[in-house]
């Protein structure tokens, strides 16, 4: 019988390589579960988990839910326009007030990195981090991996590329995290601008020609340029971070073999990705948002089974 | 710990060999029969069953395996966690007659689940249950076997191991008796 190494999920860094690998084991069998008929288990309906979300999301925050819903957990939302926290309530009063409600399991997301961290030091409850800031997405991270593992096998060795804004990205540094974990080769392609400093000690490859870099991976994972994140003019202009760090169809069929292309979303066309190339047999796009639930129904289940039910 | 030969080879054999007939002289020509096995031991169990009836003439059988973990009762009962099992049911089971099939009935919990897990794949007309092994009195539920290979009486705390070789003259089923 495999457990998690640790109790609260808050980024790949503190997750052991056997945790990630119990993890996709579970998944495989969640996979399964979410293509049958009917799709819901009983194992955690006495459960309940609340899903806090202080800034915006839609993949995430539906998927999360519909993996509780799927394995029969309570679920309550928060969003912080409807929350005290605009009243000025803390962090931690918010959450320990919900936690007075009998609360199981808290799944958080928030602006500010560490966010998670914090609280799993100051509150007595089981945490998943759904991404904190600029910090790490690590749920993200695992359904890249997940689906990048259904494609390809193994990762050991694989050349996987992630494209555009890493220095505002968590899904970036998460994915950089796991990824080597397993055992893949990580190069980095951005402007230079759009790079946080010292990358490089994660013992990854930096890059500023997207042709190169295509040309050397197995999967690009393309990023989002997080406009809402940016205080400064990080480059000159869409238009011009198109022509040098866009995907495009035409580049696709220049390309010595035929690669795997992920997004993480929410996709911005014409953008970081075009319309041709997102909409290709070559994109896995929608396949990692159906293995997001997969995979973050196997994350609650395995740290729901840390919960023991007392004797009395 | 103390082992104790409950069912030789010879013995085995003849018991899959009756199960079969028996599940033959209920079932036919097993047109509208699907035998699941339940993981993790059922499976092997099923196999057996699978290769003696093609000898009967049964070729096309519509066979599945059934993990019944997330359906389990003793989720966060313990520290240790609940590994699932593959689960392969590439079959349409709606107004099927199921035949369940495991190696050991115990407390009858794990047939609980598969009657629960079961569900998500359709309605069935029936479903049986078929063990190799009843152990006797120690039920905690009212669940009976359809088709028996062989009853036993074992201590709480023994266990019954029933090792299968994919050479059915090497199967055997052993009582690891507790320590005194």
């Amino acid at each position: 019988m495999k457990s998690l190494s640790v109790s609260n999920f808050l980024g790949i860094k503190y997750l052991q390589p056997e945790d990630l690998h119990l993890i996709f084991e579970t998944a495989i069998h969640f996979k399964e579960v979410i293509n049958r008929p009917i799709k819901k288990v009983p194992s955690l309906r006495d459960v309940t988990i609340a899903n806090l979300f202080f800034e915006s999301s839609t993949r995430t925050k539906l998927s999360f839910e519909l993996a509780e819903k799927r394995l029969s957990a309570d679920v309550i939302s928060l969003s912080t326009s409807q929350s005290s926290v605009n009243k000025g309530e803390t962090l931690v009063d918010t959450v320990n007030n919900i936690l007075a409600m009998k609360v199981d399991m808290i799944i958080i997301r928030h602006p500010n990195p560490g966010s998670a961290h914090f609280l799993s030091k100051h509150v007595d409850s089981c945490i998943i981090n759904a991404g904190d800031g600029t910090h790490e997405h690590p749920s993200q991270a695992l359904l890249d991996a997940f689906s990048l593992q259904e494609k390809f096998g193994d990762l050991k060795g694989k050349r996987i590329a992630i494209v555009g804004d890493i220095l505002h990205s968590r899904v970036a540094l998460s994915n950089i995290y796991a990824l080597k974990m397993l055992g893949a080769d990580v190069k980095l392609c951005a402007p230079k601008s759009l790079l946080p400093k010292h990358i490089e000690s994660l013992d990854v490859s930096i890059s500023s020609d997207l042709v190169k870099t295509l040309n050397w991976c197995d999967a690009a994972n393309m990023l989002r340029v997080q406009n809402e994140r940016m205080d400064l003019n990080y480059f000159p202009s869409i238009r011009e971070y198109t022509q040098k760090f866009g995907l495009t169809g035409k580049l696709l069929k220049q390309l010595r073999k035929k690669i795997v292309v992920l997004h993480p979303g929410p996709i911005n066309r014409g953008v970081e990705i075009s319309s041709e190339v997102a909409d290709s047999d070559q994109a896995i796009i929608l396949d990692q948002v159906e293995n997001g639930v997969a995979v973050r129904m196997a994350i609650i289940y395995l740290l729901a089974s840390k919960i023991i039910i007392p004797k009395t | 710990m103390e082992l104790k030969v409950l069912l030789d080879e010879k013995k085995i054999s003849v018991i899959l060999n009756r199960l079969c007939c028996q599940l033959l002289e209920r079932h036919g020509d097993f047109s509208n029969t699907v035998l699941i096995g339940l993981q993790p031991r059922g499976i092997f169990l099923l196999d057996q069953l699978v290769n003696l009836l093609v000898n009967y003439g049964i070729k096309s059988l519509k066979t599945g395996k059934l993990d019944t973990t997330f359906f389990r009762d003793d989720f966060r009962r313990s520290e240790l966690p609940l590994n699932a099992n593959s689960t392969e049911m590439d079959i349409r089971i709606e107004d099927k007659d199921i035949v369940f099939v495991d190696d050991v009935l115990f407390t009858g919990r794990s047939i609980r689940s598969a009657l629960t897990a079961i569900d998500a794949y359709g309605r069935p007309k029936s479903i049986e249950l078929l063990v190799l092994i009843d152990r006797r009195f120690s039920r905690h539920l009212p669940i009976q076997p359809d088709y028996l290979g062989a009853q036993i009486d074992a201590l709480q705390g023994d266990k019954v191991k029933v090792v299968w070789s994919k050479d059915i003259s090497k199967n055997i089923v052993y009582l690891e008796k507790k320590n005194e």
